[in-house]
């Protein structure tokens, strides 16, 4: 991502799977990178399943409307979560998913990388619970003003003591995936599709998309 | 005062609205005159926060059984230290008469004019059932008892119910039993059963209940336990 | 060097700050989006030598709180509308008994159950005019998680000061954000509970006046304390509801209390008013909104202003009346429907067109609406 000094995230996926405190060490990381941030999510039911999602803004300036539209960075960890936010990304932003969960499907004008965040966790790491702190390992190495220390001294002070070396093991494990990806090493279960190139849809401008209210989520 | 010893600084009466309520204009102690139904939230509140004051909580039978009913079963579950003193006239006497929880099936008021539909709670019991760990019932005519249950409730470390059995000739008795209030102190007399001569498993009519310390047992004060919480927390302890 | 921040929630803002203003004493019961401030009390309370009750109710809530602050220890509680509407027969008693406590109400849509975890400004009227009767009402609207701190510090000190019930209307916007701040506890100034400069003998002849509130002696203390939501002489202390006179003299003392030292008590932002053709008159998380806007706006070369109460009772009248006098337009977006944009029309009185945006759907306003409207007011502008 370029640096213009903001950036915009949303993170998704279902109840449990640990998306606030995802959003919440990303935020910590970017208040202690200096940078002024502002973190909300939508609570209610979808705590109990279903998609739900945090958001984060980063920013140079001072932060006023707190919601974010059009992320330039989405991270959707369900199928769920990847059918409602993926296309609430902007015109050349970045959608990354987790390759395990999700039945991929073109949206037109992002980028779109999946990863193998659940079968890391699992397999490499021999604890699912740290799916989130894979992805977000992921999700920050693709900013580059974000220094990894931040991040790993962040998720040192949210996880409880005895914990914190599996996590910061599943944060190294997320940035290797997106070394290894953009280095064009194969990564079994991992995909990618750069739509840099094509055409952006009309819906793409930078205008905000009015986000329709699901039954379910009232 | 029957050799309590409370220092009057650290005495307050709390009061709900009704005939009861009147007495906060009456005595010189610290008064707070609450709202309808919630002396109790009141007090709780204050006993909490300054567990050094000796509060006395004065309510009338709608005051504490209708609007306040749901704040007297869990001012009794958490066993705060209070003494609360119940009026129960059987009515609603400072509006002119309508029926009460107090008031028993078939009994007239201005609200029950064809006779009350409704069965009366049991305030005693209700306390008990719902953890008061000192519970009385005295009445008007025998006076000096009534007095020694109310001291036994000030001495007693945590939730004291007293019901005290008032009389309201001026509606109830007028209505129901008579408009005389000498002979409705006499009729008292008559109605009232020690309550080691009771049959506990009977009904209480209003014409038949017991007097007499119903319910005596010790269990930690809510302020005690807060406190023992409080320094578990790294807080001070006390107040 | 910058200073030491951390990301903070806006209700544990509110939580710290009520901490930091001393506040000893937390009674409430859960309702969303309040709840937090309920849990992390539960624990700091404690911490700190306080105390916390979860009552059974918000009415039992609110009358814990006077009890509590009658005692002597400052106290708040916090809910959401249907638990601020319960606690509105209480707020009128600590209203007239002039029992200071802070009642902190994180609005959600309504009415009823409504909309539980999505955020509204549909209190801002309830907030002043909740109870029955006739007294005064000081309300601040935290619009940053910072706010929700120092404004909760704020609202205990003008509670005591004016020995009043003060409300922070929070939403669940900025209740449940996270943002990047340093609460700074060191420097605050509290107000203290002090005793009225007198014999105890001679309490009852003492009387405040508008320029000098006495404070009120605590339950325990020397003084003989009487408190009633009855009618009292605002002399004597004693109730009387048989005299006009004394019932007129303390209904407008309670009112005339906060409004004669409305300068000292209205706080407003005013940000590019000072050449605006259009104003925006915005509140809580909508003026962050407002504020993004305005910044659009002038980047295309509009003159937009915006004035941000952070006193939304009593109503800033005097901020109203400077923009009035010199922008064409005020657009007022707020979450409900023409609640201040009434009072706000009220107060410019013909001098400016007021122009509102209403949102109840439980979803923040957005800069875009707003751009949208300040381009439409601009089109009539030029066409005139």
């Amino acid at each position: 991502m370029a640096d213009d000094g903001r950036l915009e995230v949303r993170v998704s996926g279902s109840g449990g799977q640990g998306i606030l405190l995802a959003a919440a060490v990303l935020a910590d990381a970017v208040a202690a990178a200096g940078r002024e941030v502002v973190q909300t999510q939508s609570y209610g039911p979808e705590a109990r399943g279903g998609a739900s999602q945090a958001e984060v803004i980063a920013s140079l300036e001072e932060i006023d409307y707190p919601e974010v539209d059009l992320a330039d960075l989405s991270l959707c960890l369900s199928q769920a979560a990847f059918d409602k936010y993926a296309r609430l990304t902007r015109a050349g932003g970045l959608v990354l998913y987790d390759s395990g969960l999700v039945d991929e499907m073109e949206i037109p004008g992002r980028r779109l990388r999946g990863l193998p965040f659940t079968d890391t966790a699992v397999h490499d790491l021999g604890a699912k619970v740290v799916t989130n702190i894979v992805s977000l390992g992921a999700l920050c190495a693709f900013v580059p003003w974000l220094p990894p220390d931040a991040v790993d001294g962040a998720v040192a002070a949210r996880v409880p003591a005895r914990f914190k070396d599996l996590n910061l093991r599943a944060l190294e494990a997320g940035r290797r995936l997106v070394e290894l990806a953009e280095a064009g090493i194969a990564i079994e279960g991992a995909e990618d599709h750069d739509a840099r190139g094509a055409a952006p849809v009309a819906e793409a401008e930078d205008r905000p998309i009015e986000c329709e209210p699901c039954a379910d989520e009232r | 005062m029957l050799g309590l010893e409370l220092d009057p600084d650290k005495v307050a009466v709390f009061a709900g609205i009704g005939c009861s309520g009147r007495i906060s204009n009456y005595l010189n102690y610290s008064t707070v005159h609450c709202a309808h139904g919630r002396a109790l939230p009141f007090a709780t509140g204050a006993k909490v926060a300054d567990p050094e004051l000796k509060i006395i909580v004065v309510m009338g039978d709608g005051d504490c059984a209708a609007i306040g009913g749901n704040h007297l079963i869990h001012a009794a579950r958490r066993n705060v230290d209070l003494t609360a003193v119940v009026f129960n006239n059987s009515i609603y006497g400072m509006t002119g008469g309508q029926k009460s929880p107090s008031t028993h099936v078939g009994d007239r008021s201005t609200t029950s004019p064809f006779g009350n539909s409704e069965p009366a709670f049991d305030l005693c019991e209700l306390a008990r059932a719902a953890g008061a760990t000192y519970v009385a019932r005295g009445t008007s005519w025998a006076y000096r008892q009534l007095v020694q249950l109310i001291a036994g409730g000030l001495v007693h470390e945590g939730f004291s119910f007293i019901e005290a059995m008032a009389i309201c000739n001026t509606y109830y008795g007028r209505f129901n039993l008579t408009a005389d209030s000498a002979e409705f102190l006499r009729l008292q007399k008559e109605h009232a059963v020690a309550v080691d001569k009771f049959d506990v498993d009977g009904p209480r009519l209003r014409d038949l209940y017991p007097v007499g310390v119903i319910h005596h047992v010790e269990r930690p004060a809510y302020s005690d336990v807060f406190s023992d919480m409080r320094q578990k927390a790294g807080g001070r302890g006390g107040g | 060097m910058p200073q030491p921040r951390k990301l903070v929630q806006g209700n544990e803002a509110v939580a710290e700050g009520a901490i930091a203003a001393g506040a000893r004493f937390f009674a409430g019961y859960p309702i969303t989006p309040s709840t937090e401030i309920a849990e992390i009390l539960s624990r700091r309370m404690p911490e700190v030598g306080g105390s916390f009750l979860q009552m059974e109710d918000e009415i039992a809530s609110m009358g814990a709180v006077i009890g509590a602050s009658l005692a002597g220890v400052k106290a708040l509680t916090a809910t959401s509308g249907p638990g601020f509407s319960l606690m509105q027969e209480l707020i009128g008693y600590a209203a007239m008994a002039q029992v200071p406590c802070v009642i902190v109400d994180v609005m959600r849509g309504g009415p009823s159950t409504g909309l539980p975890t999505d955020p509204s400004q549909g209190d801002v009227m309830q907030s002043r005019w909740g109870t029955h009767g006739e007294h005064s009402m000081i309300v601040l609207v935290p619009s940053t998680v910072l706010e929700c701190f120092t404004l909760t510090v704020d609202a205990f000190n003008l509670s005591e000061q004016y020995r009043t019930p003060v409300i922070v209307l929070s939403d669940a916007m900025v209740g449940h954000m996270r943002e990047a701040v340093a609460l700074r506890v060191e420097d605050l100034r509290l107000a203290r509970r002090g005793e009225p400069d007198c014999d105890p003998d001679e309490y009852d002849t003492v009387v405040s006046t508008l320029d000098h509130i006495l404070p009120r002696p605590d339950l325990g203390s020397r003084f003989r304390v009487h408190a009633t939501g009855l009618v009292y002489n605002r002399r004597s202390g004693a109730v009387d509801t048989s005299d006009p006179e004394v019932a007129a003299d303390l209904g407008l003392y309670l009112r005339e209390k906060i409004y004669h030292h409305r300068d000292a008590i209205v706080r407003v932002e005013e940000v590019g008013t000072e050449d605006a053709e259009i104003g925006l008159f915005a509140y809580g998380s909508v003026a962050r909104s407002a504020r993004a806007a305005m910044k659009a706006a002038r980047k295309k070369g509009v003159r937009v202003g915006l004035l941000r109460p952070i006193t939304l009772w009593p109503f800033p009248t005097g901020a109203v009346d400077r923009m009035a006098e010199h922008v064409e337009t005020i657009i007022v977006p707020e979450m409900n429907i023409r609640q201040m944009a009434w009072e706000v029309q009220a107060a410019v009185a013909g001098r400016a067109k007021v122009v509102d945006l209403g949102r109840v759907d439980g979803r923040l306003i957005t800069p875009a609406q707003i751009e949208e409207l300040i381009d439409r007011e601009v089109d009539h502008l030029r066409a005139r």
